[in-house]
């Protein structure tokens, strides 16, 4: 499939990682990914905080590049992404009056205009419903066997359930572990998995925002994880790189690795632990890759 | 009939003993409320049984429990929908709320938590100048945009799951929050800065909201009390200019003239810009404190120091910036509340599953 790839701004700044590891992987999932690399920043709830009309163009902007492509449906890797922008494409959908004032500012500034009903998924989305279970399955060479995985999902991706499409049919607050376990690893059930990870708050009060990051890593350990997987490069600047500053923060050790879903696909699919990525981690991943063969396996 | 396990939290204080689980079955037909399956335990197994309840119809929030984990109103809550939300499809998980003392079994201390935060935000209207002859008169479009926030029925389910106040028991919170902006929305008040000064720059008040969604997802009469908090922030610092303590407004400002000036997001600016830039004596301690993130993340090659210094341009980045004069320059912010103007269509993202249409509608 062909995909209108949005990275987002994390995944190419402070999680270059992300990006990396899935460039690496969607040849190997038959995902062709077409970059908007001309697209904007999703806001990520500040700018809609300021002005919703402002974070709405923005978006619109966005949806209308991925639009102009010749592709099946816009994708991105970052729940906060998924999250801003679905709420901004609610807006746009529900309201014709409303959408007609938003496209005309963007004709007149940017000559482009959006179309109502856009396709936006997280790659965790589209991993489950549009490559299917069964064929990510056939395509693993190196079972995440004895690897035990706690899921943390970000906020922005499993709430409000309604704007992002969870019900029945689509129970998209279940993928994380429907994948761990397609992957041959063993899911890790922990308090932290839909919690928040605090980041949004790191500048404003970063005691309560560690705590929170420190406490489900915390969580995690106390369950034995081995390591946790996120679809949030937002999430993973508090859980892995703020890690040493959150142990301060609540007290304890925690030397919890974080990998990136992409990641975790990759080691998967037999991918170099280095080719994704993953030593460039604050928190070596040292318990779940033995380095000296590039296993995967638990640390024991 | 079907049957149904109500797995209830129990705890009596008088007793001693350590909070525990109890099982009952319940006879009911799946459209009755978990209240009334409680209510039936109660009067066929066990009459110790305590929960608050009144009206039975979602209007008075009496009943505010956990369900399956998640905060609801017991009343609004389906059995048939409890038992398929549950684990193993059947047993059906019963808590009291959380973020707030239990009292017994299912009833929490209203009082000690969600009441005095209520109170700590004045909730009454402070006019200012002589009483007009007759009544206020109110502008419509001002009664409107404080309907949301008069929909609450102060259950507590959204203070209940807010993920800030688990961490951060100080803070306000998303109920006593949303009540603050029916005041500040009022143009009968007469206290308007004040009010937001004050929220804005108490450590634990509208800057300390983590935007997690929960009390959105929680709240069983669509106040979302999360969009409250943030038209507070909006008219605090926007229209308001309140420069707080906390960098609230300094990090929304910087964050949206970071993207006015880059189109993406320029993050090792963005931190110091936080606090009043990189040289600014309030920056200096946090980016110090940050050391233990920075120098691992510098030394793995996660962040390298030109990429620190220099952050590419959007190519069409004078588009951003043409948007930014356009949408900016409005006499007035226009927002569109869905609350109130409702749906013209069925969403698109529920059906988006279903049919792939791809970014081409």
């Amino acid at each position: 499939m062909k995909v209108a790839y949005w990275p987002g701004c994390v995944s190419r700044g402070f999680t270059p990682e992300l990006h990396g590891s899935m460039a690496q992987i969607a040849p190997m999932l038959d995902i062709e990914l077409v970059e908007l690399d001309r697209a904007n920043c999703c806001g990520a709830g500040v700018i809609a905080e300021h002005n919703m009309e402002l974070a709405d163009t923005l978006n619109a902007r966005t949806f209308a590049l991925a639009q102009q492509t010749d592709t099946d449906l816009m994708m991105n890797i970052c729940s906060t992404c998924q999250g801003s922008q679905s709420e901004c494409q609610e807006r746009l959908d529900a309201n014709t009056p409303y959408r007609d004032s938003i496209n005309e500012t963007l004709k007149a500034e940017t000559g482009l205009e959006y179309e109502r009903g856009i396709v936006n998924k997280n790659f965790l989305w589209v991993l489950v419903e549009d490559i299917g279970l069964d064929e990510l399955r056939s395509r693993v060479v190196r079972p995440l066997t004895n690897l035990k995985v706690g899921p943390f999902y970000g906020c922005y991706v499993v709430r409000p359930t309604d704007r992002l499409g969870i019900d029945d049919e689509h129970p998209r607050d279940t993928y994380m572990q429907q994948v761990i376990e397609a992957l041959g690893g063993t899911v890790i059930d922990y308090a932290g998995a839909y919690k928040c990870c605090g980041f949004p708050i790191i500048t404003m009060n970063q005691k309560a925002s560690l705590t929170m990051a420190g406490t489900h890593l915390g969580d995690a350990v106390d369950a034995q994880a081995d390591c946790l997987v996120t679809p949030c490069p937002l999430c993973h600047l508090n859980l892995d790189l703020q890690q040493p500053v959150a142990e301060k923060v609540v007290g304890r050790e925690l030397k919890m690795p974080v990998l990136h879903l992409p990641q975790l696909v990759g080691l998967a699919f037999g991918l170099e632990p280095k080719a994704l990525g993953m030593n460039k981690h604050v928190v070596r991943p040292t318990s779940v890759i033995d380095w000296t063969q590039s296993v995967v396996g638990s640390a024991a | 009939m079907p049957e149904y396990t109500l797995k209830i939290r129990r705890y009596s204080p008088e007793t001693g003993d350590a909070a525990y689980w109890e099982e009952f079955k319940v006879d009911l037909e799946g459209h009755r409320s978990v209240l009334e399956g409680i209510l039936s335990a109660r009067a066929t197994t066990d009459g110790s049984i305590g929960i608050r309840c009144s009206c039975r119809a979602a209007i008075c929030g009496s009943c505010a429990v956990r369900i399956n984990g998640k905060a609801d109103l017991a009343c609004h809550h389906h059995l048939d929908h409890a038992a398929a939300e549950s684990p193993d499809g059947n047993t059906i998980t019963v808590e009291p709320m959380g973020n707030m003392p239990i009292i017994k079994d299912l009833i929490v201390d209203m009082d000690a938590v969600h009441w005095k935060k209520i109170q700590r935000v004045t909730p009454w209207l402070l006019p200012e100048g002589p009483e007009p002859e007759r009544e206020y008169i109110v502008p419509h479009e001002n009664m409107v945009d404080v309907t949301q926030t008069m929909a609450c029925i102060q259950c507590g389910a959204c203070v209940s799951d807010c993920l800030s106040m688990e961490v951060d028991p100080l803070f306000i919170g998303p109920a006593a929050l949303a009540k603050a902006y029916r005041f500040v929305g009022d143009p009968r008040d007469g206290q308007q800065y004040e009010r937001l000064k004050d929220l804005a720059e108490d450590p634990h008040g509208i800057y300390d909201c983590t935007h997690c969604f929960m009390c959105i997802e929680a709240c069983p009469k669509g106040v979302a009390p999360m969009s409250q908090i943030m038209r507070l922030r909006r008219v605090a610092g926007s229209d308001q200019k309140i420069n707080d303590r906390n960098n609230g407004y300094r990090h929304e400002k910087a964050f949206v003239k970071n993207i006015e000036k880059y189109g993406t997001l320029h993050e090792a600016n963005l931190l110091p810009d936080s606090y009043g830039g990189k040289f600014h004596p309030r920056a200096i301690p946090v980016l110090a404190g940050s050391l233990p993130a920075i120098v691992p993340a510098l030394l793995r090659g996660k962040v390298t120091p030109a990429k620190a210094l220099h952050h590419h341009k959007l190519p069409d980045q004078k588009q951003i910036r043409a948007i930014y004069d356009t949408v900016e320059g409005r006499d007035s912010r226009n927002e569109l509340n869905l609350y109130i103007e409702g749906y013209e269509d069925e969403p698109v993202l529920k059906a988006a599953g279903e049919e792939e249409r791809g970014p081409h509608s």
